[in-house]
């Protein structure tokens, strides 16, 4: 089992607030697409701050 | 885009258009890149900016103002309101504007000035060598190509991660990022001269919902809300829904923005080897209202002259360009950035019972001229029960 950070992009309102307090810098808004590197760690801070709800951390099998 | 310039900026908002017209002014050349397809848009703005700052810059446009602000309502969790006059209330009083033209102004005027201006351009990696930033990777129109620069400006927002890829930490902390929904609401019944702001910490915890208006019935309908305090079932956009329920049932939203506002201190050091931050990316927005307008546009136009004065002098190491810094922190903005930030540590600590009794006595206040230490003093002579953390706030603020 693994966690994994997922972005709803129907929820996501491209914001940045997400970006801003990624420790690691794994997010990057591209226009309206929000991407995620290979630094993402998986701490669910940006999840947390998300203003609309468009980022879960999750667990995978 | 040329592959070199003077001064590259990072950012197409109100801080990267004056760095780059007040560098262009200077002699030098210049080019803004801004991501985003179109300047102004999607906005991330409550919008609201104090009238003697903004003039400082720029004569008032009724192109771009969508009101004239004569006074401030703070609403308490009881309901009690506390009326701010013009004077009384500061730079929370002035105009509220439409970024979507505001920002297309300034750049203009940078256009016009002599700065090349390209949207849809991304940066996505920073030029550094021997510990020198040296422009930026731009991706535009399918390719990548180095564009290079003497100085290079940070003008990124919230977002701030050029000056990530040059080894500074710009996150902010989770505590002191207010998480932001929106919505520009239309057919609501408003008093269309005044902004009201709206506290407690089940309206707002650590932070406040605004009310500014845009017209005779439409307003700016927006919340903050401290990002330890969101969560599932809790987001910003949920205690804004609960507020537009309970106030502007009959309201219809024709825009849902959304965004962060840091209200940490700024970065320890706002500048490094050929780069200089602005703005939000320096995290300059104002601790207590989230204002960041005008500190952007101020420390935006300070950029552009210090770089055009250390390129002049052939010295843009960190040493040069902390001229820079040292200004801003001198300056009025930089002074009212540190006080306002020992308030609001002081604030997020209050329940809503205090609160109550600060707003509501802060009624019976009179003051010929507003000032921070006059408010504190008289505020601990109507609340004896608060006697102590007061003292200690009136103390913090020297």
């Amino acid at each position: 089992m693994f966690t994994m950070l997922n972005i709803h992009r129907e929820v996501c309102g491209y914001c940045g607030a997400c970006v801003s307090v990624c420790p690691e810098g794994a997010l990057e808004l591209i226009d309206a697409y929000l991407s995620v590197s290979d630094a993402c760690v998986n701490c669910g801070i940006c999840a947390r701050v998300c203003p609309l709800g468009a980022l879960e951390v999750t667990n995978e099998e | 885009m040329k592959s070199e310039y003077d001064v590259l900026v990072v950012g197409g908002g109100p801080g990267g258009a004056m760095a780059a017209k007040a560098a262009v002014e200077a002699g030098l050349s210049a080019c803004i890149i801004e991501k985003r397809p179109a300047i102004g848009t999607p906005v991330r703005c409550a919008e609201g900016v104090g009238e003697e700052l903004l003039t400082e810059f720029i004569d008032p446009d009724p192109r771009w103002i969508a009101a004239k602000i004569d006074g401030a309502r703070i609403i308490a969790p009881d309901g009690g309101e506390l009326n701010l006059a013009p004077d009384m209330a500061g730079n929370e009083v002035g105009y509220v504007l439409d970024r979507k033209i505001f920002d297309r102004e300034l750049v203009w005027k940078a256009a016009e000035a002599g700065a090349d201006v390209f949207v849809k351009a991304r940066a996505v990696d920073a030029i550094v060598e021997d510990g020198l930033v040296r422009g930026a990777i731009v991706e535009y129109m399918g390719s990548r190509k180095e564009v290079r620069a003497m100085v290079t400006i940070a003008a990124d927002g919230v977002e701030s991660k050029f000056a990530r890829w040059c080894g500074i930490d710009t996150a902010i902390p989770l505590a002191e990022l207010e998480t932001c929904a929106q919505y520009l609401m239309t057919d609501i019944d408003i008093d269309p001269g005044l902004t009201v702001f709206y506290l407690g910490n089940e309206v707002a915890p650590e932070g406040y919902v605004w009310v500014f208006p845009k017209g005779e019935r439409r307003a700016n309908v927006g919340i903050g809300i401290s990002g330890k305090k969101s969560g599932n079932g809790h987001r910003a956009r949920d205690y804004l829904d609960t507020f537009v329920r309970r106030h502007f049932p009959e309201g219809k939203i024709i825009e849902l923005i959304v965004g962060g506002v840091s209200v940490c201190r700024p970065l320890p050091c706002t500048v490094a080897n050929g780069l200089i931050m602005v703005g939000d990316a320096a995290r300059l927005s104002d601790p207590i209202t989230g204002g960041g307008i005008y500190n952007a546009m101020y420390t935006g136009n300070l950029a552009g002259k210090v770089a055009a004065d250390c390129i002049g002098k052939g010295d843009v190491n960190r040493e040069a360009l902390a001229v820079y810094d040292r200004t801003w922190r001198e300056s009025t903005m930089g002074k009212a950035i540190e006080r306002n930030y020992k308030i609001k540590e002081y604030f997020i600590t209050l329940d809503d019972e205090k609160l109550n009794m600060l707003i509501n006595s802060a009624k019976k206040i009179k003051m010929d001229k507003f000032s921070t230490l006059t408010l504190v003093r008289e505020l601990i002579q109507h609340n004896p029960k608060m006697l102590v953390e007061l003292q200690a706030l009136k103390k913090s603020l020297g």
